[in-house]
C-alpha cells in the first residue's frame, strides 16, 4: 500500500520510497526527513476529499506533504517488535 | 597566475553550532551570546551568517551559528554551507575548533542521526542536549552519561529558553582545553562519500532501545493544539482573526511612541532654527536631513509591531501551520506550500524572499515565485501606507468595534496577495510544463512557548537594520534632493515658490505630464524617483520637497497637515494602489538578474509591475474621480 491510501490515524511502517525519475533528489530529501525503512509512519490530518496536504508523523517528527510525495512511499503492517 | 588570498582571523578558538531545524539551535546561540552578536552573509551567497562572542571570564570565544540541517549531506544551500564550514572550505571562515552538536531532547531519533555525521567528520564536538525541560515534563528520560559511553562523545544538557538554561554548556567550555585538540585535527572525512542513512538509522534505533527511548511518542499537546488550529474550516477562521488583529495593533498601538518622536523632531529642528542663522546650511539641517529622516523614523513604532507578532509567530510554531492552511489556495494558482516561506518573507523585503527561492526546487515554480514576490508588501511600503492612510482615512471604527485605518491597511496587503495569485494563475497558463512535480515536504515543528529573551534580540536587530537605512541609503538621497530641490535660485522677480525653479521642481513637472492620468501632483512625480532606490525614501522626499516649498515658519510641520490640504482623496487613493503594484526598488531589481542569470527576468518583473502599478492606479483614479472624490 501507498501513504496517500492510508487511513487516517493508522500507523504502519515504511517499506521503501521508490524512486521519482524527473526528480531524483526527492527519494535523498524524503530519507533525510525521516522516510527510512522500518519507520512508524501515521496519517494524521487529510484536507477535505482526501485532498492536499496530507499531515504526516514520521518517527517523533510531524511533516506537511503532498500527495504526489506521499505516493511515492510504500507502507506495510507493524510487525511483532515494533 | 592565481592569487592566494590570505584571511586573517581573530585568535580566539571558534564554536561552531550544528543542529536540526527548530532543535532550538537559535534560542542556545542566544544564550550563550547576548546581544552581542553580528548578523551578515556568507561570501559570495546570501545565507545569513551569525556570529557572536561568549565571554567566559578569562578568554573569550567566538560562536558561529550554523543554518540549520537534516543531514550533511550537501544537497541545499544551506546544507552546503553548513558542510564547507565544518569542513574548512567555506570562504573567509576558518575550519571550527570545536563544534557543538545541538540535539532536540524530545526527538533524539532524528538527532542522532545527525550526529553520527557530524562525528564522522573527525571535528571534536561536544554533544548538547537541548530542551531538557520538554523533555523531562513529557517523561522522556534520558540518562546523559549512558549516552555518553554509547557515543563516545563528551554530553552536555541545556534548557535554551531559560536564562542560566546555558550553565552546564558554558561550563564545559570553559574546562575545555583547545590546544590539546589541535594536534588532532587531521582526519577529513568527506560526507560526500557518507554512509546510507538506513545504516546511520539502524545505529540510532539500537542506541534508542538500549537506553529504553525507543518507544517514545510525539507531544500531545502540539497534536491537541493542531485539532483546532490546522482544522480545514476553523484554522482558516483563526488565521485571518490573527492577521486581522496584527494590522489593527500596527495602528492602534504606535499612536504614543509616534507622538514621541514627532515631538522630538519638532523640537530638534526648533532648536536647530534658533541655533543657525539663516541661510543654506539652516535649510539643509532643518529642512532637508530632519524634515526628511524625521519623516521616516517616526514609522519605526509601526515597523516594529509588524515584526514582534511577526516574531511571535515564528517562535511558537504556528508559521508553517499558516503555510498549511494555505496550501491548498497556493496549489489553485499552480505554487506549492514550499513558496509560502520566501512569500513570507518577502513582506519584510523582496531580497531575502527571493533568495529564500533557492529551496524550491521546481525551476517553474520558482521563477514564479520570484516574479510575485514583489506583490507581497514589503516593510519598506509600510511608512507610505502608514502616512497616506493616517492622513486620508478617518480613524474611526467601523462595525464591531473594527479600526477603519487597520482595515484599510489589512485591505492594501490583500490586495497585493490578491494580485499576486491572480499573475501567478496566468503565468501558469503560459508556463505550464508537462508533469509538474510541486513537492512540499515542510516540517510542522511542536508548538513552543515564545521566549522574551530571543523575540527582544529579532527586535533589536530589525532596530538597527532600520537606523542603518536611515542613517545610510535614505540620509544621502535626502541630501541629493535636499540639493536638487533648494537650487538653481529662482530668477530675479519670479513669482511662484523657489522649489518650482529648481533641478527637482524642473523633472518633477516633466514627470508630472505622464503622470496626471493617475493624478499624481509634481510633487509626488518627483518623490518617486529617489524612491527607487529604497521606498521610505518617498515618505522623506515629501517632507523635504514639502518643507523648502513651504513657508520656513511651517518647516517643522507635520507632513500630514499639509497632504490632508494639498491633495484630493481620488489622488491619495491612486498612490496607496501604486504602491501595492509598484515596481520594485533598484537592489531587488540587482538581486533577480543575479539569482536568474541575466536581464531578462529583471526587464519582464519590471516592465509587467509598472503596467500593472499605472493601470490600477488609473482605474483607482478615474473611479475616485467619478464618485466625486477629486
Amino acid at each position: 500500500m501507498r501513504l496517500d491510501q492510508l487511513s487516517i490515524n493508522v500507523t504502519q511502517r515504511v517499506k521503501k520510497v521508490n524512486p521519482f525519475t524527473l526528480m531524483p533528489e526527492i527519494e535523498h530529501q524524503l530519507a533525510e526527513i525521516g522516510f527510512i525503512p522500518g519507520e512508524k509512519v501515521t496519517v494524521l490530518r487529510k484536507n477535505f476529499f482526501g485532498g492536499d496536504p496530507l499531515m504526516i508523523r514520521i518517527g517523533l517528527s510531524t511533516f506537511a506533504l503532498r500527495k504526489q510525495e506521499a505516493e511515492l512511499i510504500e507502507v506495510e503492517d507493524l510487525q511483532d517488535n515494533d | 597566475m592565481i592569487e592566494a588570498k590570505i584571511h586573517f582571523f581573530p585568535k580566539e578558538p571558534l564554536v561552531a553550532l550544528v543542529g536540526n531545524p527548530n532543535s532550538g539551535k537559535t534560542s542556545l546561540f542566544n544564550l550563550l551570546t547576548g546581544g552581542k552578536q553580528k548578523v551578515a552573509n556568507y561570501a559570495g551567497v546570501t545565507i545569513e551568517r551569525k556570529e557572536g562572542k561568549l565571554n567566559l571570564g578569562n578568554h573569550s570565544l567566538r560562536i558561529l551559528d550554523l543554518p540549520g540541517v537534516y543531514s550533511l549531506y550537501p544537497r541545499s544551500l544551506d546544507e552546503e554551507i553548513t558542510c564547507n564550514v565544518l569542513l574548512g572550505r567555506a570562504t573567509g571562515e576558518k575550519k571550527p575548533d570545536l563544534v557543538l552538536c545541538v540535539l532536540d531532547a524530545t526527538n533524539l531519533r532524528r538527532s542522532l542521526r545527525l550526529v553520527l555525521a557530524v562525528k564522522r567528520m573527525g571535528l571534536p564536538c561536544i554533544v548538547v542536549v537541548n530542551m531538557m525541560d520538554i523533555a523531562n515534563k513529557r517523561g522522556i528520560e534520558i540518562d546523559l552519561s549512558q549516552l555518553e559511553q554509547e557515543l563516545h562523545m563528551p554530553i552536555v544538557e541545556s534548557i535554551g529558553i531559560q536564562t542560566k538554561g546555558d550553565k552546564a554548556v558554558r561550563e564545559k567550555l570553559i574546562s575545555y582545553d583547545f590546544k590539546t585538540y589541535f594536534s588532532t585535527l587531521n582526519s577529513t572525512t568527506d560526507e560526500s562519500d557518507h554512509q546510507p542513512i538506513e545504516v546511520d538509522n539502524i545505529v540510532v534505533q539500537a542506541i534508542l532501545q538500549r537506553m529504553g527511548l525507543d518507544k517514545v511518542m510525539a507531544d500531545p499537546i502540539s497534536d491537541r493544539f493542531d485539532r483546532i488550529l490546522l482544522h480545514p474550516v476553523l484554522g482558516l477562521i483563526i488565521l485571518f482573526s490573527v492577521l486581522f488583529f496584527i494590522f489593527q495593533a500596527v495602528f492602534s498601538w504606535a499612536e504614543y511612541p509616534k507622538e514621541i518622536i514627532e515631538a522630538g523632531t519638532d523640537f530638534l529642528s526648533k532648536f536647530i532654527a534658533n541655533l543657525i542663522p539663516e541661510g543654506w546650511l539652516q535649510s539643509l539641517l532643518v529642512h532637508g536631513i530632519i524634515a526628511g529622516l524625521g519623516g521616516v523614523l517616526v514609522f519605526l513604532p509601526q515597523i516594529l509591531i509588524l515584526f514582534f507578532f511577526i516574531l511571535l509567530l515564528e517562535e511558537s510554531g504556528y508559521l508553517p501551520r499558516a503555510a498549511y492552511l494555505l496550501d491548498r489556495l497556493m496549489g489553485s494558482v499552480g505554487l506549492s506550500g514550499r513558496s509560502f516561506i520566501p512569500l513570507l518573507s518577502s513582506f519584510a523585503c523582496a531580497i531575502p524572499g527571493i533568495m529564500a527561492t533557492r529551496t524550491i526546487s521546481n525551476a517553474r515554480d520558482r521563477l514564479v515565485t520570484i516574479l510575485i514576490a514583489p506583490l507581497m508588501t514589503c516593510s519598506a511600503r509600510l511608512p507610505v501606507y502608514a502616512l497616506l492612510i493616517g492622513a486620508f482615512i478617518p480613524a474611526r471604527k467601523i462595525a464591531f468595534g473594527i479600526e477603519l485605518q487597520g482595515f484599510v491597511l489589512f485591505a492594501l496587503y490583500g490586495v497585493g496577495i490578491l494580485g499576486a495569485m491572480v499573475v501567478a494563475w496566468l503565468l501558469k497558463k503560459i508556463l505550464s510544463s508537462q508533469k509538474a512535480f510541486h513537492p512540499l515536504m515542510m516540517e510542522l515543528p511542536n508548538y513552543h512557548m515564545p521566549s522574551c529573551k530571543n523575540i527582544a534580540i529579532g527586535l533589536w536587530q530589525r532596530t538597527i537594520i532600520f537606523l542603518q537605512r536611515v542613517g545610510g541609503t535614505i540620509l544621502l538621497l535626502t541630501i541629493a534632493l535636499w540639493f536638487l530641490a533648494s537650487y538653481p535660485n529662482p530668477p530675479l522677480g519670479a513669482i511662484g515658490p523657489a522649489i518650482e525653479y529648481s533641478y527637482a521642481g524642473i523633472l518633477g513637472k516633466a514627470l508630472a505630464v505622464v503622470f496626471a492620468p493617475i493624478g499624481f501632483n509634481w510633487e509626488i512625480s518627483i518623490a518617486l524617483v529617489p524612491g527607487l532606490a529604497a521606498r521610505e525614501v518617498v515618505v522623506s522626499s515629501l517632507a523635504t520637497v514639502y518643507a523648502i516649498a513651504g513657508q520656513a515658519s511651517s518647516a517643522e510641520e507635520a507632513l500630514t497637515p499639509i497632504l490632508q490640504q494639498g491633495w484630493s482623496l481620488a489622488t491619495a487613493l491612486s498612490l496607496l494602489v501604486w504602491f501595492v503594484f509598484a515596481p520594485q526598488c533598484l537592489s531587488t531589481i540587482a538581486v533577480v538578474k543575479r539569482e536568474t542569470g541575466g536581464y531578462k527576468i529583471p526587464m519582464i518583473m519590471l516592465t509587467y509591475l509598472f503596467s500593472l502599478a499605472y493601470l490600477a492606479s488609473f482605474i483607482t483614479y478615474q473611479f475616485a474621480l467619478y464618485f466625486g472624490l477629486g
